[in-house]
């Protein structure tokens, strides 16, 4: 059983607050160093929150919490997030 | 003749009273995992205190349940608005666990097997109130409910009974785990709905 999705599944909520489409947007793990496009992090839905995982060291990258009038951002994981104009 | 019509209106449930505000009701066990499930055998389990001294009392896994395993029926109450009452586990009580644990500290961190961490105060795993789990619903705890062992606070909501426990470190103030940084409650009461920061 895969227990996580890809990070597409990210898109709805980063939607909310980012103008652009933050799943093509490569970033940076604070972790490992890899570069890659959001959408290829493991995110795990089935938890309190948002869990987007690294695919190539597990750290987390970015969490999001809903708690229903508030949108709890993480990006701690992340050294930098690269934002289209 | 109010008690002849009364049988009409059909009979009105009363609010459970052991449910929390906003938690519903299940008879599963739903599965939540911020990250991947690790694998740990009862071989190789270790579980480890650490003081403020730095010192570590660590026990194995027949070390643990030579304490002394107990039978215990509560209620738990995940964040995620689900219940479930009367749920049959067995376990050791943190008492045990923390009989010959000196700490002047008031806080707790648990640590987990991949990385999890939850913030407790240490009173509330004392005094009845919190076990080491190795058992529910009648067997061995299953990798993904948290096996070999979890903590149990039902206290408490449920993200605080840590999966696949290895530890716990002695804080001298309540820092924030894993969830409670990225925006759940530091202490996390289901009857006071301290869901959210």
């Amino acid at each position: 059983m895969t227990d996580h999705l890809d990070g597409n599944v990210l898109a709805g909520a980063l939607s909310e607050v980012f103008t652009g489409d933050v799943t093509a947007a490569r970033a940076r793990c604070g972790g490992c160093g890899r570069m890659s496009v959001m959408a290829e992090a493991m995110v795990y839905t089935n938890a309190p929150g948002l869990v987007a995982r690294c695919a190539g060291c597990d750290q987390v990258l970015a969490t999001i919490v809903d708690t229903g009038d508030r949108l709890i951002l993480s990006l701690a994981g992340l050294t930098a997030i690269e934002l289209r104009r | 003749m109010s008690f002849a019509t009364r049988g009409f209106s059909g009979r009105r449930r009363e609010p459970d009273t052991r449910l929390p505000p906003g938690q519903t009701l299940v008879q599963d066990w739903p599965v939540l995992s911020a990250g991947p499930t690790p694998h740990v055998d009862t071989a190789d389990w270790e579980f480890t205190i650490r003081d403020e001294t730095g010192a570590e009392h660590r026990w194995s896994w027949d070390e643990l349940l030579a304490l002394g395993v107990e039978d215990v029926t509560v209620d738990i109450h995940c964040v995620t608005h689900w219940s479930r009452l009367d749920m049959d586990w067995r376990g050791v009580s943190l008492d045990k666990v923390f009989e010959n644990v000196e700490s002047e500290h008031e806080y707790v961190m648990a640590h987990s097997y991949g990385g999890y961490t939850t913030n407790i105060p240490l009173e509330d795993l004392l005094d009845g109130k919190a076990w080491i789990a190795t058992e529910a619903d009648g067997g061995p705890l299953d990798p993904e409910h948290g096996g070999p062992a979890r903590l149990l606070v039902p206290h408490l909501y449920f993200w605080k009974s840590a999966k696949w426990l290895r530890g716990l470190t002695m804080m001298p103030d309540n820092d924030p785990g894993f969830w409670e940084q990225y925006g759940y409650h530091l202490y996390g009461d289901p009857w006071k709905e301290e869901r959210y920061w």
